[in-house]
């Protein structure tokens, strides 16, 4: 196959393995690219893309624009804050408008579960989720499963923990898709007021004891306790928190066997994991920031390839 | 009576050898010898395939300056054009890419692109494109096995080349190599 099964990335869910297979089969090329002396290729010249962000980002709108830009698409951006949303316009009508200026695709960050899905059914554009509330972050899990691939070789078979806040996690839930369309085992990890009720049912195991967890992992992604999304506490005091669920060196070196250390970002330092374990060799975190821009032009690329001209 | 032939005989009989094996390796080291003729000792030189097919007959020509000529230490990439390419969006089919290898710099260096057939010079223009994000070179020739007359879209012509074939736009010609294909054979296909 050398086209996607779908017309917009909305989630892993809509996703078959060989799409995954397709996409991490064209990032690896254009990984070689972004690490050429010049870094950009002239496919998609005539492509304009519009980066609606109604939700803060830094990593995520900087790797989507970059990988425009290498790509050679003209590129324009949104931010909800200082724009007519506060004016009270609806959703549709501010992406109809943006779409009247001739613009082929959307990558958009909604604070609201669903919000690509309901655009992508309205609007005349391609659509790819750069995250919507704590349902889906797509791109995220494919840097992800493609940055285990680089590191591991392989990402069948591979034992992968997601350690933390999984209740509001969207990178979560797009890896534990992803991860399982790829024929990886996945467990969850965290207080059990932050692991969703029936998460079961999608097929991952629950293991409340980090210790354990850790021995049984090849690769552990360690997410960020998001406090913005907690109207309530979730636990007594993030001093518990990293008592229970923080990794630290000491309590790598004391693993029989050497696991690969993840992280999203934005780190934050000393709660979930701390400097030594976020800078230590197993980490590839900054590995992940360079994989998220060659995925993320595989992505465009891939959808950019399917728009009629 | 040829309706009564079945599809498959009728493919075998539309498809005309062009070059035998024996000939493909006469002219294989007329082509080495041709460019020992510009490059003498290689050092300032690059070979450089274009993916997909170019590549065999790079490494074919790089094996035979190296075996037959002793030039050793000859710098050989490969070159994926497919992101450079003017027809994205314009085929029924997407395009796969191969992979770029270029573990050199091409900056002030004599490249020489090398492809199996040069058809309407399209490729080359994507290949003239895409070694920019490499550097600057000094100068750029091409050399083809096949070159197909009077097809061109665009003015690029091979400095060195292997047999010049009129054909018309309906025929395909296809060059096979040992190491992919198990022969070396240069066929006219009808289409």
């Amino acid at each position: 196959m050398n086209q996607l099964s779908v017309q917009h990335l909305l989630g892993i869910k809509h996703l078959n393995a060989s799409d995954i297979e397709l996409i991490f089969n064209t990032a690896d090329h254009f990984k070689e690219v972004i690490n050429r002396p010049i870094k950009k290729v002239p496919s998609l010249r005539d492509i304009t893309i519009a980066n609606l962000f109604f939700e803060n980002s830094t990593r995520t709108k900087l790797s989507f624009e970059l990988a425009e830009k290498r790509l050679s698409a003209d590129v324009i951006n949104f931010s909800a804050s200082g724009s007519s949303v506060s004016k009270g316009e609806t959703l549709i009508d501010t992406a109809n408008n943006i779409l009247s200026m001739k613009v082929d695709l959307i990558v958009m960050r909604h604070p609201h579960v669903g919000a690509c899905d309901f655009l992508s059914k309205n609007v005349d554009a391609r659509i790819v989720n750069a995250g919507d509330g704590t349902h889906e972050h797509p791109t995220q899990a494919l840097l992800d499963s493609y940055s285990i691939r680089e590191k591991l070789e392989n990402v069948k078979g591979k034992n992968v923990v997601i350690v933390g806040d999984i209740l509001h996690s969207r990178v979560a839930l797009s890896n534990i898709y992803a991860l399982q369309l790829q024929g990886a085992n996945v467990k969850v990890c965290g207080p059990k007021s932050l692991i969703p009720t029936h998460i079961e049912s999608l097929g991952v195991e629950v293991e409340p004891n980090l210790k354990k967890a850790l021995e049984w992992c090849d690769v552990a992604n360690m997410l960020r306790v998001q406090n913005e999304r907690m109207a309530i506490n979730y636990f007594p005091s993030t001093r518990e928190y990293t008592q229970l669920f923080g990794v630290n060196k000491d309590l790598l070196d004391s693993l029989s066997k050497k696991i690969v250390i993840m992280h999203p970002g934005p780190i934050n330092r000393g709660v979930e994991i701390t400097s030594d374990v976020a800078d230590a060799d197993q980490s590839i975190i900054l590995n992940q920031v360079e994989n998220g821009v060659a995925v993320r032009m595989a992505v465009i690329y891939l959808l950019a390839q399917q728009i009629e001209r | 009576m040829y309706f009564c032939i079945p599809n498959n005989v009728w493919e075998l009989m539309s498809q005309k050898i062009l070059l035998s094996a024996k000939e493909i390796d006469i002219i294989l080291n007329r082509l080495a010898c041709q460019l020992i003729e510009n490059h003498t000792d290689f050092s300032e030189t690059v070979l450089i395939g274009i993916q997909p097919r170019g590549t065999y007959l790079a490494e074919r020509l790089r094996d035979i300056l190296q075996n037959i000529y002793e030039i050793n230490d000859i710098q050989l990439g490969q070159l994926d054009i497919t992101f450079y390419r003017d027809d994205f969006r314009r085929r029924e089919i997407p395009i796969e890419a191969n992979k770029t290898t270029i573990d050199f710099i091409v900056e002030n260096k004599n490249v020489v692109f090398i492809d199996d057939v040069l058809y309407s010079g399209r490729s080359i223009r994507a290949a003239l494109t895409a070694i920019q994000s490499f550097g600057r070179p000094l100068e750029i020739e091409l050399l083809v096995l096949i070159d197909r007359r009077f097809s061109r879209h665009l003015p690029i012509q091979p400095t060195y080349l292997g047999r010049q074939v009129d054909v018309i736009n309906e025929e395909k010609v296809l060059v096979q190599w040992q190491e992919k294909d198990g022969i070396d054979a240069v066929y006219i296909q009808n289409n």
